[in-house]
């Protein structure tokens, strides 16, 4: 069956995939790298031709208040959407599990802001966020809310707006890995649990969360990989402000490559964002591997 | 499991989840109803629903102050490259990793899921370089050739590759069957859900994507729908127009919101492969 012969042809089938990954992931990795031991600034004339300065952007970085202001915004941002949205999500997957009328309708209800790009779900919600009539408002108010009205442009809201958002977004999305994972779960190891005795909460405890442990694990994974990632939201609803209170890691380094034209800093906050992303992504491919390898 | 048998819990089931399905429709219907609302007639406290008279005035105004059809054209014909150029390169080397051994073959898998572990969202500033380098900025072409290689679907093709049934396989060997072939009339029919599933995630991801489209388009002539968009809600003159502001995002959203509730099952199915990314 394998030839045994040297056979040119595998090498040549995946030369066009090799040539793409080299040209637009690998050899842009190390420019990064390259560029972020210079110091260039396009808009500064003795600074536009690259300096070398080793490490000095990394060491700039981690003493400036406005990247460590852009660090907090993340972690807030990250660890404020991601345990929530989960939870709801596994929550959500639970109601609607069983086949009742209407339950395909309520799972179509929550999974479509999924498919929407965030661009325009931000648009729809810039609108819902209006103060004074805006229905969001509206609806907090009457439920006795008596705080700031102008969610997206008040420095102690501004990021729990765009939170907000993307909690809307992708707690749907989160919930069909989870009905996938429920429906996984053979029927007998409820059957058994049912014979000896469990209420709905204890099975719940006992079997559901514990059998969607990998579930769990693979979207806890994508979570954090994709609120790192978040800035589309940002762009439209809050442009990072107010006074950077809502800049996150990736709309910073939008920032400091196309607005301060800051090459080297650009170039710094990439690496360091390839960093925390690698940390994520090897950890859920090695979870997606495990997955595949074994069928338990 | 827990079931909703007794009466009393399946109130409560229904009352929590129309609560949640109202909490989740509410800001795209609201979207929906004040588009239609005529221009002239701004929202208030206490009038925010339908105006006095429907009107699509403001899809018109809307497609008049920017150019929805062409940045409708343009992601269209963006993703249908991608998805095109991806079918080739992903066909072909998950065909060569499932079905040949070769020299340095492991080394080189891990080497192309580098992709999938680097996001190509975070090099957006090297990217731009080589872009630029390539003198093609500006342009559909731009936006797409960073993916025009896919580790995901290297990697989703090659686990179905495998799975296809031995047998099979030897039959079109002994048929005569060439390389490409094999690949035709036996990889390809055996793998319609899969190569369906990976499209879905592709083109929802690629018409979905924003930033990069954002720096790398400077002119209506490339600008996708989502750059296209956000570009509108910041001109000076649209100001807080929502009937306009609206009528732009439904245009935005209807196509893709008729196309999900057409292949409601595909969709589902895409995204669930799209979570390997």
């Amino acid at each position: 069956m394998k030839k045994k012969q040297f056979n040119y042809l595998p090498y040549l089938l995946i030369s066009p995939t090799l040539f793409f990954v080299t040209m637009f992931t690998v050899w842009p990795t190390f420019l990064s790298i390259y560029q972020s031991l210079f110091k260039q600034r396009l808009n500064i004339a003795k600074y536009r031709t690259p300096s070398f300065i080793g490490l000095d952007n990394y060491f700039e970085l981690l003493k400036d208040s406005d990247f460590i202001n852009v660090l907090k915004n993340t972690m807030i941002y990250v660890l404020g959407t991601v345990p929530i949205t989960i939870a709801a999500a596994f929550i959500l997957a639970v109601l609607l599990n069983n086949k009742f009328k209407g339950s395909g309708l309520f799972r179509l209800a929550i999974f479509y802001p999924s498919i929407l790009p965030m661009v325009s779900a931000a648009t729809i919600w810039m609108f819902f966020f209006t103060p004074d009539y805006g229905l969001f408002n509206s609806t907090i108010s009457f439920l006795g809310y008596t705080g700031p009205q102008n969610w997206t442009v008040n420095p102690n809201l501004a990021l729990i707006s765009v939170m907000i958002v993307a909690f809307w977004k992708n707690a749907g999305y989160f919930m069909i890995f989870y009905l996938a994972g429920i429906q996984n779960i053979p029927g007998t190891v409820y059957e058994a649990a049912k014979i000896d005795g469990a209420g709905p909460i204890k099975t719940m405890i006992a079997i559901t969360i514990p059998l969607l442990r990998r579930s769990t694990l693979f979207i806890t994974t994508i979570a954090f990989i994709g609120a790192f990632q978040a800035v589309d939201h940002i762009f439209v609803l809050t442009s990072g402000g107010p006074s950077d209170r809502s800049t996150v890691l990736l709309f910073y380094l939008w920032q400091q490559r196309f607005e301060n034209l800051n090459v080297g800093k650009a170039a710094t906050i990439t690496v360091i964002l390839i960093i925390i992303l690698l940390f994520f992504t090897i950890s859920n491919f090695l979870l997606s591997e495990k997955k595949e390898g074994s069928d338990d | 499991m827990i079931k909703f048998d007794k009466s009393r819990n399946r109130g409560l089931l229904y009352f929590i989840l129309i609560t949640v399905t109202i909490v989740w429709t509410a800001p795209l219907i609201w979207s929906f109803i004040a588009s239609t609302r005529p221009l002239n007639e701004a929202l208030g406290r206490g009038d925010v629903f339908f105006g006095t008279r429907l009107s699509i005035d403001s899809f018109r105004k809307a497609l008049s102050l920017a150019p929805f059809g062409r940045y409708f054209i343009n992601t269209f014909i963006l993703v249908i490259m991608v998805f095109a150029v991806q079918l080739v390169t992903v066909l072909l080397a998950a065909f060569a990793f499932a079905r040949y051994s070769f020299k340095g073959k492991n080394l080189l898998f891990m080497f192309i899921l580098l992709q999938m572990m680097i996001p190509t969202a975070a090099l957006l500033v090297p990217n731009f370089s080589t872009i630029r380098a390539l003198n093609i900025y500006d342009t559909i072409l731009a936006i797409g050739i960073p993916y025009f290689g896919s580790a995901f679907g290297v990697f989703l093709l090659r686990q179905m590759f495998l799975s296809i049934p031995e047998a099979l396989i030897s039959a079109g060997i002994i048929d005569g069957c060439s390389w490409w072939q094999l690949l035709i009339h036996i990889y390809i029919p055996q793998s319609v859900s899969t190569i369906t599933a990976f499209g879905i995630s592709s083109v929802s991801w690629h018409w979905n994507e924003f930033l990069w489209p954002l720096i790398i388009t400077r002119s209506d002539k490339a600008r996708p729908l989502t750059a296209g968009l956000v570009r509108f809600t910041q001109m000076g003159e649209i100001g807080a127009q929502w009937a306009l502001l609206s009528a732009a995002t439904v245009l935005v959203v209807l196509p893709l919101l008729a196309a999900f509730l057409i292949f409601q099952k595909n969709f589902m199915q895409g995204f669930l492969h799209s979570g390997i990314k």
